[in-house]
């Protein structure tokens, strides 16, 4: 009965395949070449339908841009780095920034990062489910 | 097609009132508004209202059983920051279809305490803090970091346009706060998402604006062209698809779309604005809207705010009125708060931050979804 439930992705375009590592998956649109993250059947940005297919993402990226948050939400562990990044061949995902000092003269706009696979904080959903996230760090 | 004018426009005082109910704040606005046409609100047709946090309870038929309850048609609106301007837009395109000849629109709002955003994520856990922030705050410091990252725009220079707003806002005694903030004061307040500090931030307060709409005809039977402000433009855009839309909010492009069409309809450029109220939600915004709305080249608008051509007695004024940082940001009464400044200025009515022989004047909102408001407003004809 104490058997370790398996994490659950703490969102729907991260997979987690029963064997081999886990992934970010974005819906590529036939038509346009346009990246969603999501489920979807129509394209918002050309507008055609049915059209969708899904894409691995690559866990190498750049960061785009970031904010160093310092005011969050009470409970929340401050200073976290939000950053956005532009995956290598298309989508860009949005996340946490870990493994950098919070301070902006050491934070490079358009430095390497790579995507990395981890438990999401500590955070549980109320049935005790707990989750497997990602975040970026530093790549060498 | 008959033009329409704004013949009454009156905002209260931004603050905090939370003894008061929400259809009690608008429809104090809302009278101030009739008293400075001189009509009543047997007078008005219909009525536009314009409130985000009760967008569900009705707000302007409650407005209307504060002040008179006339059996007109009401039309409440929701869209994000620009509900205010959206309230204003349908009055206005009901008078320039000529289905009305004389309307209200109010804007409301009462706002908690503490930060906006970050709430969203569905199923699960939290995303707050685990997959970067979706707190306002942060959202528009990754925008301004955009910014930063073309055209080395600093913290220092972001960090002036809270200066110069909190300075317009010691001249204006509607604004929520009229306080001096030296730039070592900005830059040294408790740091909320880099690069925008606490004093970088708009202000959560309450507040009520409104405006009174007429057509031509109706402006001249009553008597009030006078004082009666041409609306030469409105624009309003949703966000055309982005590269990056799903994780970062595009701010810029339905800007510019919505300031081309505006120009385009008012038959002038950005050269011929004499003052702008503009969406400084936080100070790395104001700094992307100059651009935006063509009141500089791409990339010039670090220089713009270092050389003061956005203060009082610049080039072109921006946020006289203090802004969304200083005078308050009550979501849903922004958008007619903005015309009321810029009316007052075209008025010559502004006192002591008034804007020197203004002819033109341009309003923007930009509510987060996306939903940009544009109106260009034109001075009454010299009598």
């Amino acid at each position: 009965m104490s058997e370790e439930k398996a994490a659950l992705p703490a969102v729907p375009w991260l997979k987690i395949p029963e064997s081999g590592d886990p992934y970010l998956e974005g819906m590529q649109c036939g038509e346009c070449g346009a990246i969603f993250l999501g489920d979807r059947n129509v394209c918002s940005k050309c507008g055609a339908r049915d059209r969708m297919s899904p894409k691995r993402l690559s866990n190498q990226g750049s960061l785009y841009v970031y904010s160093i948050v310092h005011r969050s939400f009470p409970g929340i562990e401050v200073p976290y780095v939000s950053a956005i990044v532009d995956l290598e061949g298309g989508g860009t995902v949005k996340g946490n920034l870990v493994d950098v000092d919070p301070d902006p003269e050491k934070i490079p706009l358009g430095m390497p990062v790579e995507v990395v696979y981890a438990d999401a904080l500590g955070r549980k959903d109320k049935d005790g489910n707990h989750y497997l996230s990602y975040f970026f760090q530093p790549r060498q | 097609m008959s033009d329409a004018y704004v013949v009454g426009v009156d905002m209260i005082k931004f603050g905090r009132f939370p003894e008061r109910t929400v259809p009690q704040i608008g429809s104090e606005a809302a009278l101030l508004a009739l008293d400075d046409a001189g009509l009543s609100i047997q007078d008005v047709q219909a009525l536009y209202c314009g409130n985000l946090y009760q967008a569900g309870a009705m707000v302007g038929q409650r407005i209307l059983q504060e002040i008179g309850q006339t059996g007109i048609p009401v039309v409440n609106t929701a869209n994000a920051c620009a509900t205010g301007a959206t309230a204003f837009r349908e009055a206005w395109m009901a008078v320039k279809a000529g289905v009305y000849d004389l309307v209200l629109a109010v804007g409301v709002e009462q706002m908690g305490k503490g930060l906006l955003g970050g709430g969203g994520g569905g199923k699960g856990i939290p995303k707050e803090g685990l997959l970067g922030s979706g707190l306002m705050p942060a959202v528009f410091a990754e925008a301004g970091m955009e910014h930063a990252k073309k055209y080395g725009t600093s913290f220092e220079q972001f960090a002036k346009v809270s200066v110069k707003n909190h300075h317009h806002s010691t001249l204006n005694p509607k604004a929520m706060y009229q306080i001096e903030t030296p730039l070592e004061m900005v830059m040294n307040a408790e740091m909320i998402a880099y690069p925008n500090t606490k004093l970088m931030c708009s202000v959560n307060v309450d507040g009520s604006a409104a405006a009174v709409i007429a057509s031509e005809s109706k402006a001249r039977e009553l008597g009030l062209m006078k004082r009666a402000i041409r609306v030469r433009g409105s624009a309003l855009t949703s966000d055309p698809w982005q590269e990056r839309d799903l994780v970062m909010p595009d701010v810029n492009t339905c800007t510019r779309q919505a300031a081309k069409t505006a120009y385009e309809m008012a038959g002038c450029g950005p050269e011929d604005i004499d003052l702008v109220e503009l969406h400084d939600c936080f100070a790395t915004a104001e700094i992307l809207h100059y651009e935006n709305l063509g009141l500089c080249g791409d990339g010039e608008a670090g220089k713009m705010i270092d050389e003061g051509q956005t203060a009082l007695g610049g080039k072109v004024p921006v946020n006289c009125s203090g802004g969304l940082l200083s005078k308050g940001h009550p979501l849903g009464a922004t958008g007619i708060a903005n015309i009321y400044e810029v009316a007052t200025h075209l008025r010559g009515e502004a006192g002591k931050r008034q804007v020197e022989g203004a002819r033109l004047g341009l309003t923007h909102v930009i509510g987060l979804g996306s939903a940009c408001a544009i109106h260009v407003l034109e001075a009454p004809a010299a009598a």
